[in-house]
């Protein structure tokens, strides 16, 4: 399946979860914050948000800065 | 005995959340995390800006910002620098609330790549957006009176004129603008940006300021971890200055040792 990812294609295994995303590409859930198509993904609901092809989805955490 | 006898006793509020120091600090331009951490320490800041940027994908495991400054011990304040839109600076923040949990935020809309200068016509509008959307909004805004009295109107929790342009150092530009927002405000007054060296925090806490937010002058001296704990120093004497009242300014002498008795 093809989504955008953080601004970039990439093809990721079919029937994910945001949850299962996360795990699939190594990232701790409760470090980071996700949109989908511009939406926020409460993190309540990364288990049971499942992508599908086409979604935009940025991940996001916090950095250094002023 | 008077009651502000040391500066733990002079707590600084805002929305709501007390505060014993009122040096805040950002966590950009450290050479690794580790000075991040130790800078931080020495400054005795207790609330640290953070910015929000899309997770490196290529290496998920590297460490990040939360594994050395941890946001129990901190309290997190996630900007939107990088912003030149309302939009922007919306959505970003709606993502930082997610990832942290809570809703005090330092909203910064620029509206120029040169001089970073704020962009009130835009921030206006976000702080509108994000109040509406029960954030405490914390704002960095230019040393104007009228427009900073807009934006605490408006509900922002805490009001943030520059000094002078962010990374610049050039200290307090326009003291009398910073006084007088100062004097018109009912929430907290933090010089946000500007600022270069420890008379400069002084300064600012000299004028009446609540307190003073910095990160270049810190991550940028040759010793950043000596300059926090001088601007540690700086604000609490600043703030002492101001609580002591100074001395009048006049034009001529006025000797120190009495007259009676001279040989």
């Amino acid at each position: 399946m093809n989504i955008t990812l953080n601004g970039d294609a990439r093809a990721i295994p079919d029937g994910l979860s945001v949850e299962g995303l996360l795990q699939h590409l190594g990232i701790v859930s409760k470090k980071v914050a996700v949109e989908r198509n511009l939406e926020i993904v409460p993190k309540s609901t990364f288990p049971s948000t499942l992508i599908t092809e086409g979604d935009r989805l940025e991940i996001v955490h916090f950095i250094g800065g002023g | 005995m008077n009651n502000i006898s040391s500066p733990t006793d002079d707590s600084f509020v805002v929305a709501g959340r007390r505060f014993s120091s009122r040096l805040l600090v950002g966590t950009g331009k450290y050479k690794d995390f580790e000075e991040t951490a130790r800078a931080i320490d020495a400054s005795g800041a207790e609330i640290v800006t953070v910015a929000v940027r899309r997770v490196n994908l290529s290496d998920a495991s590297q460490p990040m910002l939360v594994d050395f400054v941890d946001p129990k011990k901190y309290t997190y304040l996630p900007n939107t620098a990088g912003c030149y839109t309302a939009d922007d600076a919306v959505r970003t923040l709606r993502l930082a609330r997610e990832a942290g949990g809570w809703n005090l935020v330092k909203l910064e809309v620029l509206g120029d790549h040169k001089t970073l200068y704020p962009n009130i016509i835009e921030t206006l509008k976000a702080a509108e957006a994000l109040i509406k959307d029960k954030f405490d909004v914390m704002v960095y805004c230019t040393d104007d009176p009228i427009m900073s009295k807009r934006l605490e109107d408006l509900g922002c929790c805490a009001i943030m004129p520059l000094a002078a342009p962010i990374g610049s150092g050039l200290g307090i530009q326009n003291p009398v603008n910073i006084r007088i927002i100062v004097e018109q405000s009912k929430v907290p007054v933090l010089v946000d940006a500007g600022v270069g060296t420890a008379s400069d925090a002084a300064i600012a806490m000299e004028l009446g300021c609540d307190g003073v937010l910095m990160n270049t002058a810190i991550a940028a001296a040759k010793d950043p971890i000596k300059m926090a704990k001088a601007m540690k120093l700086a604000v609490e004497a600043g703030r002492l200055a101001y609580l002591a009242g100074r001395m009048p300014r006049q034009m001529y002498a006025d000797p120190s040792s009495p007259l009676a008795g001279l040989i």
